[in-house]
């Protein structure tokens, strides 16, 4: 860990000019995630900016009939909130399914979406890798990658993304609202706040420079039955080999994202047409131009098989 | 006091504090946090310095250049140790690689600098700044590559070879021949590597977490290049060892080299991403196994090679060994070849050998009765024998196998099982048993223990025997309340300082039987010196109730040390009673799994053993520990494999959340039952080992009931989702 000093911020407003102040400042909240990398020192920011203050932990009706989640909502607290079990159990579900329930009282919405991957060579400095040393090298590619992403990969990262929520808000058309160093806010559809690795893997949102994220944003309840399907070797406290959140409708019509094969939380809308048809026709179109390695090639018939058993368990 | 004879009746045989399952008496203070391990000892010595290690970035070459200023530089450093100043070292003899490396590299990870500073910040952070240039060598990291390769390892013994096996092999009417494999494991204990060094001129002591202090002393002393007579270690408190925290680690050289190089106590603990590639693991194994039986499920050959990788001058993985002893035939072979590999340093793992060699051996037994369409468990106890098969006039000391079967079959309901795999379904899940021997030796090493007895009736005992975790404090307790005849809070247990004799150690299941055996033996004599005190015959004295009686006198225990106390050491010596009998554990592991018919996941439902390892000293410590190596025995069969980058040479899942264990969720219901028995042959408690008979066959236990449930047979572990999915129906 390099040395760093460390600030708190009282304001949304504030927060947001003091890291416009500080090259390489960064927000800490629950810091499950970012204090692990500051150890490793794979993150070495030289300013932290304590939002743990800011008034952002709120779950709130939105005008429109939908949920807004303060950045600052801790897992558990989402995950137990009535009106999320209610209305988006899948959401529920899926943060549930993440993490253990001492990370989940500290990790926060915000961070949940900004979580880093769990690619071993990241982990580790002694090994290549594009996303942690921009231009060194993907150690991966050709590596150990049974855990890796199977879509959406390019020839500088075939890192995944870690979060079980972002599958959740990305089935649920959540939309991340955030405000800028120059104190202007913006809504950014979820479909559109990650970015695929391409030749800058370093880059994982659409976030600019100093850019936090306020709250996230449901939309009014979409009904349907609500299933999360995280697949994993062992059953509790593991990232997910793939995962598959699903709400589906009594017409067999529904959405779909996916977990764990592909640098963003997965979703294809033009598939979900297909959902009527059942799961191999979605998954066709879900991971049309799927490159997965020879370790991780069993993604694709797990998503299906998956998809499967959650349409034939919301039919039944 | 020499065991070269059956033991008769003794105090011990009572049982009424031993046998007995007494809650472990370092409860309260573990579970209260006021048990101090190694890392933890503020108040041992004033204001310790902190060190951290920086590990090598390749896995083999040279150091060919080190750069030291910016590290020297940064805030707090005191002293920065690396093999260029920190004097000549030596190596223990377990030990395969050098503990600080360089110039040369032999593995990832192997430390090359210890930087110390005024706090672990500091340390950790100047870490960071120790600029290392290498160059990087061609190294062999593929076990399967470097197969064809492997020779006769220079200790044990390569090949054994009764009647003639090729021949009745090819003669057998039915015959088994298949090759499994086995990953690379990590021992992930939950304390890591920890030391704290302090010098007193030139004296060492040493707090630290080692499962067998005298080697570590001894090790430590030679790599330091100092008398043994100068090194004390201390190490009361262990959060679990497994076998890696055997031998002398790099965590108690570096903090020596840290303090002597500082001029300060120093503290030094291995953080977890270190821990796989710098320590030690159980090495992966290829294995070949044939069998060959009459048509009614007589073994007319059996045959077991295997093959393991490690460092040049390592050892094998022993995997061969139980299939000399487990089962019947009259021709048989085993081959142990060892390749040579540039990844970290194989090791010991609990139940090295017999944990990886039953992985195989008992799926291979489990298709042998396929094959035959005999009952997996018939088939086992038609081929049992009572003497070691390759030495027939050489008998067991007992030998409960088929007792195991019998009672576990019993009490798990195996008799409803559908021997056809993939026919019983639950809503989602496809259910299946399975079933496998556990097979494991019981050695015995010479063990010492000093009994104080003082003037308010307290029984101290202390030896530099260790608890792990597993029990040790309490069944020693409990062997010196029985032989003094004393309550259990009369009696004191000082473990773990190499100021106390030396004991056999926790390591290899010999620790319960042969440490409480020297226990017994010191207490025997401190009978005697009370009997001589009071006047009382020793040969005839009661210890009961804190009284001493002889005849019809009676008197207080307490009166013995009632001007001063009275101390009485010695150490149980074991004669030849382990080569003229075959001493080993048996048992019989029950699983029932579901398979989850969609996603191919693998979640177990139930499981049993049934043991049968001589007396059971604390049945609720012992059940503990059978319970924990059958949960380790399910991380074996689904989970655990250090995953090794075959072009990097490294073990790159590095850390806990990439090397995954079996946690709370993955083990719904277990059962532990104990054979009611007592082995005169093994010591004079009469016990055996039970810590690493809990987990021998517990995978392959696993692998058979995935079998039974999907009919699918995997042979590489862990047995993981993925190697079952295309084989599983459809879907929907």
């Amino acid at each position: 860990m390099k040395s760093f000093t460390y600030e708190r911020a009282k304001s949304p407003a504030e927060a947001a000019t003091a890291v416009a102040r500080t090259q390489g400042a960064k927000f800490i909240a629950g810091g499950t995630n970012l204090l692990d990398l500051m150890k490793l020192q794979i993150e070495t920011p030289a300013h932290l900016i304590d939002v743990n203050g800011l008034a952002l932990d709120k779950i709130e009706p939105t005008s429109d009939g939908g949920l807004r989640i303060g950045a600052l909502v801790r897992n558990t607290d989402l995950a137990a909130d009535p009106r999320v079990r209610q209305d988006y159990a899948l959401l529920s579900r899926a943060l549930l399914a993440g993490a253990s329930g001492q990370l989940r009282n500290k990790a926060t919405t915000a961070g949940n979406l900004l979580q880093r991957t769990r690619c071993p060579y990241f982990y580790d400095t002694n090994q290549p890798c594009n996303k942690r040393q921009p231009g060194s090298g993907c150690a991966a590619i050709g590596g150990i990658t049974r855990q890796h992403a199977v879509i959406g990969t390019s020839d500088a990262c075939i890192a995944t993304h870690p979060s079980d929520m972002a599958v959740a808000m990305r089935a649920l058309d959540a939309t991340v609202e955030t405000v800028r160093p120059d104190a202007a806010a913006r809504r950014i559809p979820i479909a559109e706040f990650y970015r695929l690795p391409g030749d800058t893997p370093q880059i994982e949102t659409v976030l600019q420079p100093g850019e936090l994220i306020t709250a996230v944003a449901l939309p009014k309840p979409v009904g349907g039955t609500h299933v999360y399907h995280k697949v994993r070797d062992r059953a509790s406290y593991a990232f997910a080999l793939i995962s598959v959140g699903a709400v589906v409708q009594r017409d067999g019509t529904g959405r779909v994202a996916l977990g764990g094969v592909a640098h963003m939380p997965w979703r294809v809308e033009a598939a979900e047409a297909a959902m009527p048809r059942g799961a191999k026709a979605v998954t066709a179109q879900l991971l049309a131009g799927a490159k997965p390695t020879h370790e991780n090639a069993f993604k694709l018939p797990l998503v299906e098989r998956t998809l499967g058993a959650i349409m034939a368990q919301a039919r039944s | 006091m020499r065991f070269d004879t059956p033991a008769t009746a003794n105090p011990i045989d009572q049982l009424k504090i031993i046998g007995q399952p007494v809650d472990r008496i370092d409860g309260p203070p573990k579970t209260t946090g006021t048990a101090p391990y190694a890392y933890e000892r503020h108040d041992a010595v004033p204001n310790p310095a902190y060190g951290f290690v920086v590990g090598s970035a390749i896995p083999k070459g040279r150091i060919a250049s080190i750069n030291l200023d910016d590290a020297k530089a940064a805030p707090g450093v005191l002293a920065i140790v690396t093999a260029l100043n920190a004097g000549k070292l030596g190596k223990g003899p377990r030990n395969t690689a050098m503990l600080l490396g360089g110039p040369d590299i032999e593995h990832y990870h192997q430390a090359v600098a210890v930087v110390v500073a005024e706090t672990f910040e500091q340390a950790r952070a100047a870490a960071h700044l120790v600029q290392v240039r290498y160059v990087k060598a061609d190294g062999q990291y593929d076990l399967a590559g470097a197969k064809n390769s492997a020779a006769k390892p220079d200790h044990g013994k390569p090949d054994t070879a009764v009647g003639d096996f090729a021949g009745a092999f090819a003669a057998a009417p039915v015959q088994h021949d298949e090759t499994y494999t086995t990953p690379d494991h990590s021992h992930a204990m939950m304390e890591p590597h920890a030391s704290m060094a302090a010098w007193d001129g030139n004296k060492l002591t040493l707090w630290t977490s080692n499962q067998m202090i005298d080697w570590g002393v001894g090790d430590l002393a030679l790599t330091l290049g100092i008398p043994k007579e100068n090194v004390r270690l201390i190490s009361p408190y262990i959060g679990g060892g497994f076998g890696s925290k055997l031998f002398l680690r790099t965590d108690a050289v570096l903090a020596a080299l840290g303090a002597r190089a500082s001029g300060r106590p120093v503290k030094l603990a291995l953080t977890r991403p270190f821990i796989a590639n710098n320590t030690t693991h159980r090495p992966a194994t290829i294995q070949r196994i044939r069998i060959g039986a009459t048509p009614d499920g007589r073994i007319t050959a059996i045959g077991h090679e295997t093959w393991s990788g490690d460092l040049p001058g390592g050892r094998p993985e022993d995997a061969i060994q139980q299939t000399r002893l487990l089962y019947a035939g009259a021709n048989r072979m085993t081959a142990t070849r060892l390749a040579v590999l540039d990844l970290p340093e194989g090791n010991a793992m609990r139940a090295p050998g017999e944990a990886s060699g039953l992985m195989a051996l008992e799926i291979a037994m489990d298709e042998m009765a396929e094959k035959l369409r005999i009952d997996p468990i018939a088939f086992r106890v038609m081929n049992d024998t009572q003497v070691d098969p390759e030495e027939p006039q050489r008998p067991f000391s007992q030998r409960h196998l088929t007792e195991c079967f019998r009672i576990g079959a019993e009490r798990f309901g195996w008799d409803n099982r559908l021997r056809q795999p993939g026919r019983v379904r639950d809503g989602n899940w496809l259910v299946g048993t399975g079933v496998a021997a556990a097979f494991r030796n019981s050695p015995v090493i010479t063990s010492g223990a000093r009994v104080r007895l003082d003037g308010r009736g307290t029984v101290t005992v202390e030896t530099d025997m260790t608890d792990i975790g597993t029990g040790s404090y309490t069944i020693i307790a409990q062997t010196a309340a029985e032989m003094m005849g004393v309550p259990l809070d009369k009696v004191v247990v000082r473990l773990g300082d190499s100021s106390f004799p030396a004991s056999a150690g926790s390591g290899g299941q010999w620790g319960a039987n042969s440490s409480t055996a020297g226990v017994y033996a010191a207490c025997v004599k401190l009978r005697e010196a009370v009997a001589r005190k009071l006047g009382l015959n020793a040969a005839d004295a009661v210890f009961a109730d804190g009284q001493v009686r002889s005849g019809d006198r009676s008197v207080p225990l307490v009166q013995a040390a009632s001007d001063a106390e009275l101390v009485a050491e010695d150490a149980i010596e074991f004669g030849n009673l382990a080569t003229t009998h075959q001493i080993s554990t048996f048992g019989a592991h029950f699983v029932e799994v579901g398979v989850d018919a969609a996603t191919a996941e693998i979640r177990v439902r139930r499981m049993l053993a049934v043991c049968s390892g001589g007396r059971i000293l604390n049945p609720k410590s012992a059940r503990s520990q059978v319970i924990g190596a059958m949960t380790m025995g399910v991380g074996a069969a689904l989970m655990e494999e250090l995953a090794v980058d075959k072009r990097r040479g490294f073990f790159v899942n590095h850390d806990l959340a990439g090397y995954e264990v079996a946690v709370h969720a993955d083990i719904p219901h277990q059962d532990v039952i104990f054979l009611d028995e007592a082995d005169p042959m093994s010591s004079p408690m009469k016990a055996k080992g039970i810590g690493e008979l809990g987990i021998c066959g517990v995978a392959a236990a696993v692998a058979n009931a995935i079998y039974n449930a999907t009919g699918v047979r995997v042979r590489n572990y862990p047995v993981t989702l993925d190697k079952l999915l295309d084989r599983l129906p459809g879907v929907g």
